[in-house]
């Protein structure tokens, strides 16, 4: 077994201008395994991958498979040498059908008879049983079938070491059921399966070992059943996890509701979301929850003003208003963290200062821009308060890490006062200690007197800070739970529709 | 077989260049008719017809080539002074080398006119491609040059004289049977150009190369995203750079075509018409955020362009400025039916085409 | 190393025009110590005007100077470019034109009514480009091609064919130089212009937004920006400025001609840009540079006519330096050089030097 290395990598350094990205890693994936690769943001774990694909050059190390030294310099490179990727970000052309974006790269010869692959596309989709056709766009595609295909790609490419980074994060549970299915018998055919993911019950419950990086050093490579969930996140975060257990004290004396309402609507309702009641009462930590796509984001865009409102009434403590876009929702003090920090969040190629006080800036108005000196103090306290990591203000954003780009886009919400807080997935894809602390200050807001709405993925999370949950089936509310209700046992009865 | 793959043969619905190409194919058939009804004469001869080919191939080329580039996702705005260029340089070669056999001038100045534009589409493709200078810029530079160098080559017009030249000129291709019988009972065949004939060519092959080519697809590719295509093993550098070479290409052969139509250099040769071919590319249904577009729609949209102008003149209304406006006007009227028609689609989809340019940015 | 390191990231963009432009000066010092020399001369109406080469570049290089700010703030807003600045240029001309001759007599009251109701046909031609633009979601330069190919004939239909003379000395003092004052007038509206500018970015949140909508439409609009009207002010301030220019223009030849009124300055103005470090995908903007990318282009022109290169020629040394420009401002190359600095200054280092480094 042990010489059945399928791919070792041994040594690999790879330096970007100011960081050590990757410091003398080894990594080994042996045939017919699934190998989770762990580690917070900023460990290396993309850098590793992307090392792997060809995206970067390595500066040192040396990459075999099967034996055979591979040099890869480009993604070709890393196609010829049997490794393949399936990346978060869907990494296929919209804009061609399913059966191009299966085969394009690898077509031999100048012409190419697309009939024949059509045929073949038909017979893949239909043998991992994907819902789609060969000829059909991409782009009209959902982004779960979407990511099944770049993963059909992958398979029908023979390839010897896959690659999944991130793969589950935009999917239900039954597709993820349905990927690991399809990973499983990946496994069984000897293909190996390097596993990237946040969800630390998915490795548990899919991979054979795992490798754990961090700070762009190698922690330990160790078999799954011996490294228990706890010490896998100690290792990762190289640190014992005794604040986990202060923070579920904490939950506990966490009780005084008040009674007067923040905000109310009901019947409210926008061009994605049907109509629903919803209210929160001041100092209460409340969430949405229900799979991806039952609505719960479209609902606290409706909140917001986010999308198109098209019905349904609004009271903010007590005073009726109408909130149709973002600017009316912040006039009235609410405050919302998008789901996609990427695509509404950040605002990449402005600096850590700007992106801190934007929200505040148009608040204060268009006429009333605030000195220089103003931005960098409020931006100094924030990057002190929430323990931001970046070299300077004046930094880009964008050369954050994805949990410090989430905590300057709380400082940014935080920084105008909100009397309410909606916080849409604020943990996700960021690492075990951001999370931690962003949970911890969603808890020491509520006790400030602020509401809070979040929603989250991971069912774990909610119950440790929401003290109510709304549940979401097929874009309807169907259920509320609080108190003695709030067990995952009996969230998941209500998100499966068992609750009769 | 229990279970058949596939018991009902769906079709695909129409993507949404092939809707944009079908409604402007139909906007030029109505128009063409309606010019038929209304204007009479000369647009119920298949002449009209061939002679809006012969005075446009030039620009049915050079569209083309900007389609190419369009779909990958780029700009070629030096099309237009390499023609110039092109025929400036044939125009002085012709003059110049003594050759008189016509088969012999043909290839030579064919020759002549591909090589410049290759060597335009080599070096801006390097530039855009492998040093990542934005491509509005440097086809910018190269239409200054490509301008500056007609104008070095000769600040006045230059008639071509050889005879050979003049030879291969005034064949034509004569379909009797698409003629018509003139007033003194002589029948006069339609005549097309031999340029007219490339440029159809020319179409037939573009499209056939963006369809069915591994190239072709791997352009489109690059429009719809470039980042992807590099994932799917793409090579975005080399597919970018062979873009903007087959534009370059593409422009020297418009300049010979259009050399044959016009034996004469000049330095204010095809002004603008870099502009008048992405409007054509857009009327056809080329997006210019990449990724989408069809070359049998960038014809139809030359053929309306040049219909229109037709109508104009027709009309009597011959000052040039109507004929902006007209081109103006039916730009706009164009653009906003696609914004509109894409939005109303787009509402189903999961898309909205015009606005999927904000693509998330590199670092 | 750390006090180079600081130096070039307070001016990074700029750095490349400033070398151009340095470059420029040092070539033409070289080559002719004269084509610096300043004198005063006095001009057919009497004046005494500053004469040489700098002023010369400095003065007719305002148009364009002033369009590139405008459409500076396009670019940042948009991610697009404005091609049709040119044409529109001469509609504002045209109207300007129009109220004059209108009312017969070319007074200081109609000079003023005929500028401002040019800044507000400008203006409001600018907003027809900036709905398409930000309303419809129309690509900018796919937008602007539609005033870019009949602009100028709207400009003959307001006027006709005619090319009307407009002698005034208003318009020469606003053309050329005011009595008195020695240096020509159309510099005094490039600074103008310019403080004005820096005076909206002083008292409003302009530049924030119009940054924050070019990096990230969306992102803005969820902090309560208003990406569209973001827009059309981009579009607006750009129509002020093409009309300051056009009235520049006209006032310098002291005739309209709206065949040849700033004539492919849309790309100048886009070049201006691209020059001053901007990037044409919009997001992070820097005035300064556009307006010094200005005049590396009007002195690169003058420079090639002092060579006594022919006018018809100009074109194709200035593509030259365009693209040596661009080539030396490209990332690839960028980093490219500083590999290869990195690789002299190493092993030039004995190597004590080189452990003391690390």
């Amino acid at each position: 077994m042990l010489n059945d290395a399928l791919l070792t990598m041994r040594g690999i350094c790879k330096q970007f201008p100011g960081t050590r990205a990757l410091n003398n890693v080894d990594f080994t994936l042996r045939r017919g395994e699934i190998h989770a690769l762990m580690g917070e943001n900023g460990a290396g774990k993309s850098t590793l991958i992307k090392v792997l694909t060809g995206v970067y050059e390595k500066d040192g190390g040396h990459i075999r498979v099967e034996g055979q030294e591979a040099h890869i310099h480009s993604p070709q490179d890393a196609q010829k040498a049997g490794i393949s990727t399936v990346y978060q970000e869907i990494t296929l052309c919209p804009n061609l059908t399913v059966a191009e974006n299966i085969f394009i790269g690898r077509t031999g010869g100048a012409l190419v008879r697309w009939k024949d692959y059509e045929k073949r596309t038909d017979e893949i989709l239909k043998s991992l049983g994907i819902p789609a056709r060969a000829k059909q766009e991409l782009s009209r595609c959902s982004l779960a079938v979407q990511q099944m295909v770049a993963i059909a790609r992958a398979v029908d490419m023979q390839c010897k070491v896959l690659i999944l980074d991130e793969p589950t994060s935009s999917l239900d549970e039954k597709e993820v059921e349905m990927l690991f299915g399809l990973m499983r018998d990946l496994k069984s055919r000897g293909v190996g399966i390097i596993f990237v993911t946040h969800f630390l019950e998915q490795v548990y419950e899919v991979s054979d070992r795992i490798t754990v990086l961090r700070n762009g050093e190698l922690v330990g490579e160790y078999e799954t059943r011996d490294l228990p969930q706890v010490e896998l996140v100690a290792r990762m975060m190289g640190k014992d996890l005794k604040e986990l257990s202060g923070l579920e004290a904490k939950t506990e004396n966490r009780a005084a509701v008040h009674d007067e309402m923040v905000y109310e609507a009901s019947g409210l309702s926008s061009s994605e979301a049907r109509p629903f009641d919803f209210s929160i009462a001041r100092g209460e930590v409340n969430g949405f929850t229900g799979l991806l796509g039952s609505g719960r984001s479209e609902s606290v865009r409706a909140i917001f003003g986010a999308d198109r409102v098209t019905g349904g009434k609004v009271t903010v403590k007590g005073k009726p208003v109408r909130i149709n876009r973002p600017h009316h929702a912040m006039k009235n003090g609410i405050g919302y963290l998008p789901e996609d920090r990427k695509r509404d969040g950040i605002i990449a190629d402005l600096s850590v200062r700007e992106n801190i006080i934007l929200a505040l800036q148009v608040m204060k108005g268009f006429f009333h821009p605030m000195s220089k000196a103003q931005m960098e103090q409020f931006a100094d306290e924030y990057i002190q308060a929430l323990n931001i990591k970046t070299a300077s203000q004046d930094t880009p954003i964008r050369a954050l890490s994805g949990g410090n780009q989430q905590k300057v886009i709380l400082a940014r919400w935080l920084l105008t006062h909100p009397d309410y807080l909606i916080l849409d997935e604020p943990t996700r894809g960021i690492d075990v200690g951001t999370k931690l602390e962003i949970q911890r200050l969603v808890l020491k807001l509520a006790a400030e007197n602020m509401s809070v709405t979040f929603i989250s993925s991971e069912i774990e999370e909610m119950l440790r800070v929401c003290s109510r949950l709304i549940v979401m089936r097929d874009r309807k509310i169907v259920g509320e739970l609080s108190g003695d209700g709030l067990s995952q046992a009996q969230v998941m009865k209500t998100i499966a529709g068992g609750g009769q | 077989m229990t279970r058949p793959v596939n018991p009902v043969r769906r079709r695909e619905p129409l993507t949404d260049a092939q809707l944009l190409m079908t409604i402007s194919i139909c906007i030029f058939v109505v128009m063409y008719a309606l010019a038929m009804l209304l204007l009479g004469g000369g647009f119920l001869k298949t002449q009209q017809l061939f002679d809006i080919l012969n005075d446009n191939a030039y620009l049915i080329i050079i569209a083309c080539g900007l389609t190419i580039v369009m779909i990958g996702g780029g700009i070629n705005i030096s099309v237009g002074g390499v023609i110039s260029l092109t025929v400036m340089a044939c125009a002085l070669f012709l003059n110049g080398c003594g050759i008189q056999s016509p088969a012999l001038t043909f290839i030579a100045t064919l020759l002549l006119a591909l090589g410049i534009g290759l060597a335009f589409g080599l070096l801006q493709g390097f530039l855009i491609s492998y040093l990542d200078i934005q491509p509005f810029i440097v086809t910018l530079a190269g239409m200054f040059l490509a301008r500056g160098l007609t104008t070095m080559l000769s600040v006045n017009p230059v008639k071509v004289s050889n005879s050979g030249f003049q030879a291969i000129i005034k064949t034509k291709i004569e379909i009797p049977w698409l003629g018509y019988v003139a007033k003194n009972g002589n029948l006069i065949p339609a005549r097309l150009e031999t340029g007219a004939v490339i440029a159809l060519c020319v179409v037939a092959l573009v499209y056939l190369m963006l369809r069915y080519a591994r190239a072709g697809r791997h352009i489109y590719a690059l429009g719809g995203n470039s980042q992807s295509a590099l994932m799917l093993g793409i090579n975005v550098r080399r597919t970018k750079m062979l873009s903007y070479v087959l534009s370059g290409l593409l422009s020297g052969l418009a300049g010979f075509v259009f050399l044959m139509h016009k034996p004469a250099g000049n330095a204010s040769v095809a002004m603008r018409s870099e502009m008048d071919a992405i409007a054509a590319s857009i009327i056809g249904g080329t997006l210019l955020t990449g990724g989408v577009g069809n070359v049998i729609g960038t014809f139809f949209g030359v053929m309306i362009l040049a219909t229109i102008q037709k109508i104009i003149g027709l009309s009597g209304l011959n000052d040039s400025w109507w004929q902006d406006m007209a081109n103006g006007a039916m730009l706009g009227f164009f653009i906003l039916l696609q914004s509109v028609v894409l939005f109303v689609r787009g509402k189903g989809g999961p898309k909205l085409p015009w606005l999927k340019k904000e693509k998330p940015r590199q670092s | 190393m750390s006090q180079r390191k600081k130096r070039s990231r307070g001016l990074g963009q700029l750095l490349i025009p400033l070398v151009a432009m340095g470059l420029l000066l040092i070539f033409n010092l070289f080559r002719d110590p004269g084509f610096f020399s300043i004198g005063i001369a006095t001009n057919n109406s009497g004046n005494a005007v500053l004469t040489g080469n700098l002023i010369s570049i400095i003065d007719s290089a305002s148009e364009l100077a002033v369009i590139s700010m405008g459409m500076t703030l396009v670019t940042a807003a948009c991610g697009g470019q404005d091609i049709s600045v040119g044409a529109v240029g001469a509609i504002s001309g045209a109207v300007f034109a129009k109220v004059l001759l209108g009312f017969g007599s070319i007074t200081g009251a109609t000079v003023v009514l005929g500028f401002i109701l040019s800044v507000l046909a400008t203006i409001l031609f600018k907003l027809f480009n900036g709905t398409l633009v930000a309303v419809f979601r129309i690509q900018p330069m796919i937008a602007t091609l539609i005033l870019y190919s009949c602009g100028r004939s709207i400009a003959y239909w307001i006027n006709g064919d005619a090319t009307p003379q407009l002698n005034s000395p208003i318009l020469s003092a606003m053309g050329m130089t005011i009595p008195g004052i020695p240096i020509p007038t159309p510099i005094f509206a490039v600074i103008i212009v310019g403080a004005l500018m820096a005076l909206i970015f002083r008292l409003t949140t302009t530049r924030l937004y119009i940054q924050s909508v070019g990096i990230n439409q969306g992102a803005a609009r969820l902090n309560g920006i208003n990406p569209v009207a973001m827009k059309l002010l981009s579009f607006a301030l750009l129509g002020v400025c093409v009309a300051v220019a056009a009235v520049i223009g006209v006032s310098r030849l002291g005739q309209l001609n709206h065949k040849t009124l700033l004539v492919d300055i849309e790309m100048d103005a886009i070049l201006a840009v691209a020059i001053g470090g901007n990037n044409l995908g919009g997001g992070r903007f820097r005035l300064s540079g556009s307006i010094l990318g200005a005049y590396i282009i009007q002195m690169l022109t003058t420079t090639l006519y002092a060579m006594s290169v022919a006018p018809v020629n100009v074109k194709t040394y200035k593509a030259i330096v365009i693209i040596i420009i661009v080539v030396a401002g490209s990332p690839v190359v960028k980093a490219k050089l500083t590999a290869l600095l990195n690789r002299l200054c190493y092993a030039g280092l004995p190597s004590s030097a080189h452990k003391g480094v690390n």
